[in-house]
């Protein structure tokens, strides 16, 4: 066990915390998206979202390891970097690097599989915060058995056409593409029918509709499309491929949904609230109940967080097993997240209903705000129940269900 | 950087599970919780003693293998997983701990050489210091020791016990001095030993530094509280591969139970309950030698987590054996009841848990 990053990563440490002293207070124009548990105060530091992507990029704290004639910093990848960035930001509660499908999702995937004109066109625009991207994969009849999607694409006279529907798609109203699993081999085994494509969102045929969520705050959408029409060259990979493009990129979204460093802030953020907090005037962590399932909790996160160390060791000493530490970080992690918020909910009783801009509201709302969001993404990207499959089939040997004859 | 347990203590927790699969099977450890395999049990004990387990926290200068906790931590685990029948938690690392922290320069070469040799072994009842159940109270005044301790762990084949007052101060005795009274405890599980002690103004040899000082005493408890975290972690793991391989056999309705996800979802939350346990456990070892600030925090985090994770793997591994995990014959129980006493030794989790906001001055 050797917990130390070394000399030069303390350096990394200095320089990083010196970049966060000087964009102390940084904050945004307004048509910036801003995370919901961010509050900013007024320091006339104001940059737009994608002046933001630059500056981080220019430094190397965004973007990395991704080439510079693609528009990053064009370092080697360091996972330890990486970890001490997200952590020195975070405590000193400057805003990330901007992240969404197109930067977590897309990027990635077309470094790997994409063609070098790809790379070129859309990487760059991307990184900086110019052309936002959603996610077009799941359908009102393809949740967590999304293989069987049927929107289809036709090839008509060297473009494809494209017909169906899409839902749950975060960020469409104001996305510019999308990257979009199509059906376009009707013939083939479900796996072996389906294309990833490459979709402008002000393609004639396409219609945006917001679906509204229970946070009435963060907007998902349906997305329609009647003869939407697409150059032939808008792909990746090779058509009847787009299953294993797209599996290329699920297990990033699946790790990247939770950060402990985020889950030990807010367990901290909720120790202030109940010291400042009172019941009969008495402070709520003084009261027996609420201080021992406080500890409970403070003791899970600790768990969380030791557990992610060493899945990150994995990632650094090759031949390290972690392999089912690893498998239930998103499980564990939305769980865990949902269960803080609410227990922050149940402390403040009442006061813990309060939302949007009502009276005596604490704290911007967000505990019931992500009490319910997290409730969003225990579901979305593999539900917990989808996660304890795989959990069971791929780390512990169990057989799977038995196929239904005929589906 | 490096995160997890190291060749050597994955090396040696191999080879302590090893000697449990071929001493100690279910049979034999069946005969010793009966009391009919007295020889049996003086085997294994000797055998782990000779694989080094009473060296492994004593300090090289005294004959022993100065290891740290993590690697006790990693032999912990295997030892839950076997349900060893030795006395491992009191006697060869909360005493050798309190011991190392706690006393004299004259008094460590006097105890631990001897320990290290395992001619003398410590019987250890810190509950009174803990949190004292049925008004059990211990008193040391003038060199002499009275009062009654409960639930004092390992005394079953120990040549001394230490105890503490409620102030943190240990004072040792001689099991077998004048005015010591063992009285044997039954608790559900029967691997390990646990008793009550009446003493009756006792000599006693008080570890000079925990008069003034109460850091021997919690060191003494971290680790103990640590040990036992990873004895549950161990009790855990094999319950889990028991009930996932038991599923992978049992057949209902023309299938193997295991292809049910009602089975297969509690078999992937128990393993998903438990593996963020060991690293806590680890890191809260490692936290006890190199990070002092941390260590108080993370020993009582890691005992009531994982007590709490471990409850419930018992009683859900029991239930994916169906009725036959409810019979003496499976033997599930050895298990169940390993992980039910870990919970309450040394702090229930309520307790710790005030124990752990108390740290953090709430």
């Amino acid at each position: 066990m050797d917990l130390n990053y070394g000399p030069e990563y303390e350096e990394f440490r200095k320089e990083v915390q010196e970049f966060c002293k000087k964009w102390d207070g940084v904050n945004f124009t307004k048509t910036a998206v801003v995370p919901m548990s961010m509050s900013f105060k007024e320091t006339g530091k104001t940059v737009s979202r994608s002046e933001w992507q630059s500056i981080l990029i220019d430094q190397g704290y965004f973007a990395r390891s991704i080439p510079k004639e693609y528009g990053g910093f064009g370092g080697h990848s360091d996972v330890i970097k990486n970890r001490i960035i997200a952590s020195e930001f975070s405590n000193a509660k400057i805003p990330p690097a901007m992240g969404g499908q197109g930067i977590d999702m897309l990027v990635p995937t077309l470094l790997e599989l994409g063609t070098e004109d790809q790379k070129k066109q859309y990487i760059k625009p991307t990184l900086h915060g110019e052309m936002i991207w959603c996610q077009g994969y799941s359908e009102p009849n393809a949740g967590s058995d999304l293989a069987s999607l049927q929107t289809k694409g036709e090839l008509i006279d060297g473009n494809w056409v494209i017909n169906g529907q899409k839902i749950w798609t975060s960020t469409a109203q104001y996305s510019q593409m999308m990257f979009c699993l199509v059906r376009t081999e009707p013939d083939a085994q479900k796996h072996a029918g389906i294309s990833y494509l490459l979709i402008p969102m002000d393609t004639v045929g396409l219609d945006v509709r917001p679906l509204v969520d229970m946070t009435l705050k963060s907007g998902f959408n349906e997305v329609f499309f009647t003869d939407v029409t697409i150059p032939e060259g808008n792909i990746i990979g090779k058509r009847g491929e787009g299953w294993a493009v797209a599996n290329a990129t699920l297990g990033h979204e699946r790790g990247s949904l939770t950060d402990p460093n985020a889950t030990v802030n807010r367990v901290n953020s909720l120790i202030d609230r109940m010291k400042e907090e009172t019941l009969d005037g008495r402070r709520l962590i003084d009261i027996p109940v609420y201080r021992d399932k406080l500890m409970a909790l403070q003791a899970k996160v600790m768990a969380f967080q030791s557990n992610s160390l060493r899945v990150l060791s994995s990632k650094l000493n090759k031949g390290q097993d972690t392999k089912i530490a690893g498998m239930i970080q998103k499980l564990v992690g939305t769980e865990l997240r949902h269960e803080l918020e609410g227990f922050a909910v149940d402390v403040m009783g009442e006061i813990g209903t309060l939302y949007e801009d009502s009276p005596n509201l604490r704290d911007n709302g967000s505990w019931q705000f992500l009490y319910m969001l997290y409730l969003g993404l225990i579901i979305g990207g593999g539900t917990s129940q989808i996660q304890k499959n795989i959990i069971s089939e791929r780390g512990l040997g169990m057989p799977r269900e038995p196929k239904v004859q005929g589906v | 950087m490096y995160f997890g347990l190291s060749e050597d203590q994955i090396f040696f927790q191999e080879n302590v599970t090893k000697f449990l699969e071929d001493q100690a099977s279910l049979d034999v450890i069946r005969a010793i919780t009966e009391g009919d395999a007295g020889e049996a049990q003086k085997e294994i004990n000797s055998g782990l003693v000779n694989l080094g387990l009473s060296a492994l926290l004593i300090p090289e200068e005294f004959g022993g293998l100065g290891l740290d906790l993590l690697f006790a931590t990693a032999v912990s685990q295997s030892l839950g997983g076997g349900v060893a029948p030795i006395s491992y938690t009191g006697s060869f690392v909360m005493a050798p701990l309190a011991i190392s922290h706690g006393g004299s320069k004259k008094q460590k070469e006097k105890y631990l050489t001897k320990m290290s040799e395992n001619s003398i072994r410590f019987g250890v009842g810190f509950s009174e210091y803990i949190g004292a159940r049925d008004g059990s109270a211990i008193e040391i005044k003038n060199n002499k020791i009275s009062g009654r301790a409960l639930f004092v762990l390992d005394a079953q084949d120990a040549s001394h016990l230490m105890f503490a007052d409620s102030s943190g101060a240990i004072g040792i005795v001689a099991s077998d001095a004048p005015g010591v009274e063992i009285i044997q405890l039954t608790a559900v599980d029967k691997t390990r030993s646990y008793s009550e002690i009446k003493l009756n103004n006792v000599d006693v040899d008080v570890l000079e530094l925990t008069i003034s000082s109460k850091d021997a005493i919690n060191k003494s408890i971290d680790g103990g509280r640590i040990i036992l975290a990873a004895d549950s972690i161990g009790a855990s793991q094999r319950l889990i591969d028991k009930a996932v391989e038991y599923s992978k056999e049992r057949k209902q309705f023309g299938r193997v139970i295991g292809s049910f996800q009602a089975v297969k979802h509690m078999c992937a939350e128990m393993t998903s309950d438990l593996e963020p346990c060991y690293a806590m456990v680890w890191h809260a070892a490692h936290c006890f030698d190199n990070s002092p600030g941390e260590a108080r925090l993370m020993a009582c985090h890691a005992k009531s987590h994982v007590s709490d994770i471990s409850k419930t793997i018992a009683k859900k591994a029991t239930e994916v054996h169906g009725g036959m995990g409810f019979t003496d014959l499976m033997g599930v129980h050895y298990w169940f009841k390993r992980i039910g006493v870990n919970r309450q030794a040394l702090g229930a989790p309520e307790v710790v848990r005030e124990e752990a906001a108390k740290i953090q001055n709430f």
